[in-house]
């Protein structure tokens, strides 16, 4: 019966098409604007990394003002940087499977390429381990080893896009390119690697497009490589040149671990609080221990990667969704209750009111089925707005086919749960009450 | 077939009470075709409808093949209506967005037969009603007359015990409606019984019986018993 029911459903849509359209886009509207939402609600706080996000863990110890706590709202929690000789002094730690200290800079760069001027580009200098610890595909060439970095060669690694800017996308492993003042010859070209979500550094915005070049760490001191994300400092201390900032209780570097047992956890989470007790042997770290290591989910719940005004905002999408359906009903309950006669005949032939409540139910779901599909058409034109409104925002306002499915599945259901009421007051028509007035 | 006795059938509102059947006896034998006639509001439309178990009486009991139905659930008078009894309607009752095919489909749809099974009914009714030729036809593309020979076809297809009708040519000019009234009298010569409403004396008289329903009860009770079939209490049918 259900392929009779879906002919009769289609036939009375075919019928009203203006009524069926609009009832459509009422469910539609709905379900663009919440799935909107919900899109981005639902990339950001999905796991960037899940095949080994619980083992990637980001570093945290307090070396603040002991008179005032690094957020004030949250006074618990340590700051999210490190200072530069905190980091480079993580590193000497042999307990994780990787781990990784970095920050961020902006250099001028220049390919020795008459057609592209000299562009701004996003580095971040880190160490060797950066790129298998985050899944970091390479298209040319490779990473750099612990030699290259204890020679201080200029080396450097390009994103697939700045490779594309500058070298048009061929193998450029070996070429130079010019950052600020100094020479990199090029050893790695990355592949496609854009993380939803900038997990490993979210100082300038979850949504922070990832850097187009990467260079060793150990060329920050050397070199005087700018730090270019958040500097934030506490102490009144007198910093006039680039190695007081590198000895400075300024943080400015993130470091992170890979540890792959609750052992290796347990070792480093010892190793982490004797290294804080060393420091506060000589005089530093003055609060109380606070050392965290974080994974990769509870890092972006920390940092509150997912606002609370968009969760509210989803909440308010999915009433106006409420307020849609409610409308839907309206229009449906009327369609219905015109039908009445027609109903009434069927039920005289035969019908049972199970028949009539699935018949309409099937009617409801192609209803809510054509509500998706306007609704996956209007989320996709709201991503696409909001691409162009907000800057960054790409990477995540992106619509994937299971986000397709769920707003399918949510728009038959939600349509399907409205459309109760209605199947319902129809299947209560008394047929010899209908027959005579035809 | 048919067996009412003392049927009541009583309409409360906040404000008033309307008795449209009271204490309403009549016995309907197999292979008959009785006609009911009666004044506006006799009560003639609310017996067909009990008949029809369409509604439920208020008090009395309602026997159809032996069988007392009175107090069967929704789903079961809907499964009787759709086995044993044939509807047709003053207004033709077409749904107006399927084709002729797919209406007289309708009853057979709910009787659970497969395609071929319904194909061959619904060809065959539709040609004991001459539409053989029209099953892509809309309703609204046929005359009045068509279309109600298309709600007997439909009425007819599931082979039904009885026959119900509610004014079947009060919509229709007398050609039409000699028409319609010599198709039911041929559905009734093959043993379907036919209970007939109607306000026209001379379609009333081709029916073997005239039931006469006046305030709710039958005014002529001494002809609404029938022990031996057929009566010989009206001209035979192809007097008229």
């Amino acid at each position: 019966m259900f392929g009779y029911y879906l002919r009769l459903g289609i036939k009375s849509i075919r019928r009203h098409p203006a009524l069926s359209f609009l009832m459509m886009l009422a469910v539609g509207l709905g379900i663009g604007v919440s799935m909107t939402l919900f899109s981005l609600h639902y990339t950001m706080s999905s796991d960037p990394i899940p095949e080994k996000s619980d083992q990637l863990f980001a570093v945290r110890i307090d070396n603040w003002d002991p008179e005032d706590s690094y957020y004030e709202s949250r006074p618990d929690e340590p700051p999210p940087q490190h200072t530069y000789r905190d980091s480079q002094a993580l590193l000497t730690s042999d307990i994780p499977t990787r781990q990784i200290a970095m920050h961020k800079s902006y250099f001028a760069l220049d390919g020795g390429n008459d057609d592209v001027k000299p562009f701004l580009v996003t580095s971040r200098q880190t160490t060797k381990d950066f790129f298998e610890m985050f899944n970091v595909p390479f298209m040319f060439g490779s990473s750099w080893d612990a030699a290259t970095e204890d020679a201080l060669e200029q080396v450097a690694v390009l994103s697939k896009a700045t490779n594309e800017k500058v070298f048009g996308g061929e193998n450029s492993v070996g070429k130079t390119i010019r950052l600020g003042s100094h020479d990199f010859r090029v050893i790695g070209v990355l592949d496609t690697w854009e993380p939803k979500i900038k997990y490993y550094d979210v100082n300038n915005g979850p949504i922070d497009e990832s850097e187009d070049v990467f260079l060793p760490m150990s060329l920050t001191a050397a070199l005087e490589l700018p730090a270019g994300g958040n500097t934030n400092c506490w102490k009144d201390e007198e910093i006039n040149s680039f190695e007081d900032m590198l000895n400075s209780e300024c943080v400015w570097t993130q470091f992170w671990v890979e540890l792959n047992t609750e052992q290796q956890k347990a070792a480093y989470s010892d190793w982490l609080d004797g290294y804080v007790t060393e420091q506060k042997a000589l005089g530093r770290f003055e609060r109380p221990m606070n050392n965290r290591i974080d994974d990769v989910m509870s890092w972006i719940k920390v940092n509150e990667v997912v606002p609370d005004d968009l969760t509210v905002l989803v909440g308010l999408a999915f009433l106006f969704l409420a307020v849609c359906l409610f409308n839907a009903v309206g229009l449906l309950l009327a369609r219905f209750l015109a039908k009445s006669p027609v109903i009434a005949l069927r039920r005289a032939v035969g019908a049972s009111k199970t028949s009539i409540f699935s018949q309409h139910l099937v009617e409801v779901g192609l209803i809510g089925l054509g509500g998706g599909v306007i609704g996956i058409g209007l989320a996709l034109l709201g991503l696409m707005g909001l691409s162009k409104l907000i800057e960054d925002i790409g990477t995540v306002a992106s619509f994937s086919w299971s986000l397709g499915g769920i707003a399918i599945g949510l728009a038959l259901g939600a349509t399907l749960l409205a459309g109760i009421y209605p199947t319902w007051r129809i299947c209560r028509v008394q047929p010899s009450s209908q027959l005579k007035t035809q | 077939m048919l067996k009412m006795t003392h049927i009541n059938r009583v309409y409360r509102t906040e404000l008033v009470e309307t008795h449209a059947l009271r204490d309403f006896s009549l016995e309907v034998e197999t292979g008959e075709f009785v006609a009911v006639t009666g004044p506006s509001g006799s009560g003639k439309t609310t017996f067909l409808n009990i008949a029809g178990l369409l509604e439920e009486p208020s008090s009395g009991t309602y026997q159809l093949e032996g069988h007392d139905v009175s107090g069967l659930s929704d789903n079961q008078r809907a499964k009787i209506r759709n086995e044993k009894i044939g509807f047709i309607f003053q207004s033709f009752n077409l749904i107006p967005d399927l084709n002729i095919f797919d209406n007289v489909d309708v009853p057979l749809r709910y009787r659970g037969f497969n395609a071929s099974e319904r194909k061959k009914r619904i060809e065959e009714a539709l040609e004991v009603v001459g539409l053989g030729s029209r099953f892509k036809h809309l309703p609204s593309q046929l005359s009045g007359g068509q279309q109600q020979r298309v709600a007997i076809a439909r009425a007819m297809a599931g082979q039904p015990k009885f026959i119900l009708a509610d004014e079947p040519t009060g919509n229709l000019d007398s050609l039409m409606a000699r028409q319609v009234i010599e198709i039911l009298e041929g559905i009734n010569s093959k043993g379907t019984t036919i209970v007939m409403v109607t306000h026209d004396p001379e379609l009333a008289r081709r029916a073997h019986r005239t039931v006469h329903v006046l305030d709710g009860q039958v005014a002529n009770p001494e002809t609404h018993f029938v022990s031996q079939g057929v009566t010989e209490h009206n001209a035979p049918n192809n007097a008229a």
